[in-house]
């Protein structure tokens, strides 16, 4: 039975039994790959095969899988409290494929794919999403949840469209260049995209946790949030910025990613409770250990060969998607 | 004393339709309050402007002689509290952390309570008979036991104005009566000013200084309930006849419905 309360305590020894968690994570799978690599040999002397193997290669990449994995979940625990669906999340909602769009237009445009010209394409294009989801499924001063799901998957397939109608405009070699980036791998990164998409998301994620507690206020209603002194109408804001610097810093070094954001938010909801406080930097580093593991198994599954991650998280999250709205239509919530 | 929430000659409504129309309604420190009326007269748009969630298309609410739009949100959530019908809630959170909410607007902005904010939490949970439960997700609780929490977390919000939208429908008889003598023991002692929707017009004759009857969005009749509470009145606004007495011992009106037929025989 948990304590009737949220203490700074209980926040801050869950908070730091997830990050050792991550630690763990990335100190495991650091050693889990198709090619044989010794710590020790790779720790003696860096210039070894077995340096490189893990800290040129595997070492970026765990990182960025955590940052991607991360920020996703964030981003999805807080879509789901400020939209009133617990079926939100960047992918669904098509966030991370408005993002992919305009991340797209940017490669089109002559962007270099390591600038910042990218990333900052990518909020720009998940902010956009995520407000015309918004917009669209706001009535009268209220958000209909039913409708921001409706909305979210019209939003999807037009930014989908929009990706491939882009692709069948531009040069083969334009249009391979955009394929390998919208596909969604997570390898062959260097620390410093690591490092920029990692300052992003802290900004982000930073953001976001300062209106955590409004989020808990909204979560129950707009009207009484507002009644309980919430200015609405600019934490939806602040939270759709936020929201979108996270998903744009993910989509941009990743690609599309599907399902992070559903998953690992519900299943910590569950363990957690439902306060943002918690929840919300708890989705961060639990969402960051989830998408490790998911790279990790899409490294080592089909032998030397290589899967994307993407398969593995839709692969576990379809499943997910379908048990969750299962449940909600047994009690009639949706 | 003069009202420190008053709204001034409101219009209010949705769409095109004006649901409540040239309504002035005062909240004076130490009494209360009560709207009655029949179904659709305006009463909960009549608190939704009070509260300044429905902005009023005429006229204005004010908040100690101030425009209460123009009062920043969480001032105001200082002042005013809102027990609203059926208000949505986060059944996963605990009876105490969901009165901790009322708390909010007294705290920086993650909120984390201080030892003074559980002893007021506590208290309200205690004063409406709750303290046993304060562990329980609202999930587990009855839909009187979640009107009493909902209750609970006005209180901690420690409000100089309550607002009540028909805070007695789902209770028993005993929790309608101590709601309603913990509404009035805030008004007597606290000095809160308090104005409750009430369906229960014997309740609203028991508990009220004052009563407001509604109909179709304007103010009928206002004044102290032996005023208000006739039977000429009420059978006027609630289209039924209704036989009104004397409480033998208080003088307080009883209202008691009268079948058709026998209605027609007197």
């Amino acid at each position: 039975m948990r304590a009737p309360y949220l203490t700074a305590r209980r926040l801050t020894a869950t908070l730091a039994a997830l990050a050792l968690g991550l630690v763990a994570t990335l100190a495991v799978t650091l050693l889990i790959g198709p090619s044989h690599a010794s710590l020790g040999t790779a720790l003696g002397d860096p210039s070894t095969p077995d340096a490189v193997i893990l800290f040129r290669t595997r070492l970026p990449r765990l990182l960025l899988a955590a940052v991607v994995g991360g920020s996703l979940s964030a981003a999805g625990t807080a879509l789901q409290g400020l939209l009133g669906n617990p079926l939100a999340c960047p992918h669904v909602l098509g966030v991370s494929a408005g993002a992919a769009l305009a991340g797209v237009l940017a490669l089109i445009a002559g962007a270099d794919p390591v600038s910042p010209l990218v990333p900052a394409a990518a909020f720009l294009g998940a902010l956009g999403t995520i407000g015309a989801v918004s917009f669209g499924a706001r009535a009268g001063g209220r958000t209909a949840p039913h409708a921001v799901l409706l909305i979210g998957v019209v939003c999807n397939a037009i930014a989908a469209a929009g990706i491939m109608l882009v692709n069948a405009i531009v040069s083969y070699a334009q249009a391979q260049g955009v394929l390998f980036w919208i596909m969604g791998s997570l390898s062959t990164q260097s620390y410093a995209v690591v490092g920029a998409a990692a300052l992003y998301a802290s900004v982000g994620l930073v953001w976001l946790l300062r209106y955590s507690q409004d989020l808990n206020l909204l979560a129950a209603g707009e009207e009484g949030a507002f009644q309980l002194g919430v200015d609405v109408e600019r934490v939806r804001r602040m939270v759709f910025l936020a929201a979108s610097l996270l998903v744009g810093a993910a989509v941009s070094v990743s690609g599309m990613i599907a399902f992070v954001g559903l998953i690992v938010p519900h299943l910590l909801r569950l363990i957690l409770g439902p306060d943002h406080r918690l929840l919300l930097p708890a989705s961060f580093l639990g969402g960051a250990a989830f998408l490790v593991w998911a790279d990790t198994l899409a490294r080592v599954a089909l032998g030397p060969a290589e899967l994307p991650v993407g398969v593995v998280t839709a692969l576990l999250g379809g499943p997910f998607f379908v048990f969750l709205l299962r449940r909600d239509l047994r009690r009639g919530m949706a | 004393m003069s009202a420190v929430l008053a709204a001034e000659r409101v219009a209010a409504g949705y769409g095109a339709r004006d649901v409540v129309d040239d309504v002035s309604v005062g909240v004076t420190p130490g009494t209360l309050v009560g709207v009655i009326g029949p179904n659709g007269c305006g009463k909960t748009t009549l608190v939704r402007v009070l509260s300044g969630v429905l902005a009023p298309r005429q006229g204005v609410v004010r908040l100690d002689g101030r425009p209460l739009a123009e009062q920043p949100r969480r001032a105001v959530a200082r002042r005013v509290a809102v027990v609203a019908q059926d208000a949505p809630l986060v059944l996963g959170f605990t009876v105490l952390e969901t009165v901790l909410m009322g708390r909010a607007p007294h705290l920086p902005s993650l909120a984390f309570p201080r030892a003074h904010d559980l002893v007021v939490a506590r208290a309200a949970l205690a004063r409406l008979d709750l303290a046993d439960l304060e562990a329980r997700p609202l999930g587990a609780l009855s839909g009187g036991e979640r009107q009493r929490v909902l209750l609970a977390r006005a209180l901690a919000q420690e409000p100089e104005v309550l607002l009540l939208d028909e805070p007695t429908t789902h209770l028993d008889l005993r929790h309608q009566v101590e709601t309603l003598e913990v509404v009035r023991q805030l008004c007597r002692d606290g000095g809160v000013g308090a104005l409750a929707v009430l369906h229960d017009l014997n309740l609203a004759a028991l508990y009220c200084d004052r009563i407001v009857l509604l109909v179709d969005g304007h103010v009928a009749h206002a004044g102290r309930p032996e005023e208000v509470l006739t039977a000429g009145h009420l059978a006027a606004a609630f289209r039924t006849v209704v036989h009104v007495g004397r409480d033998a011992v208080t003088g307080d009106p009883i209202v008691l419905p009268v079948r058709r037929d026998q209605a027609r025989r007197t």
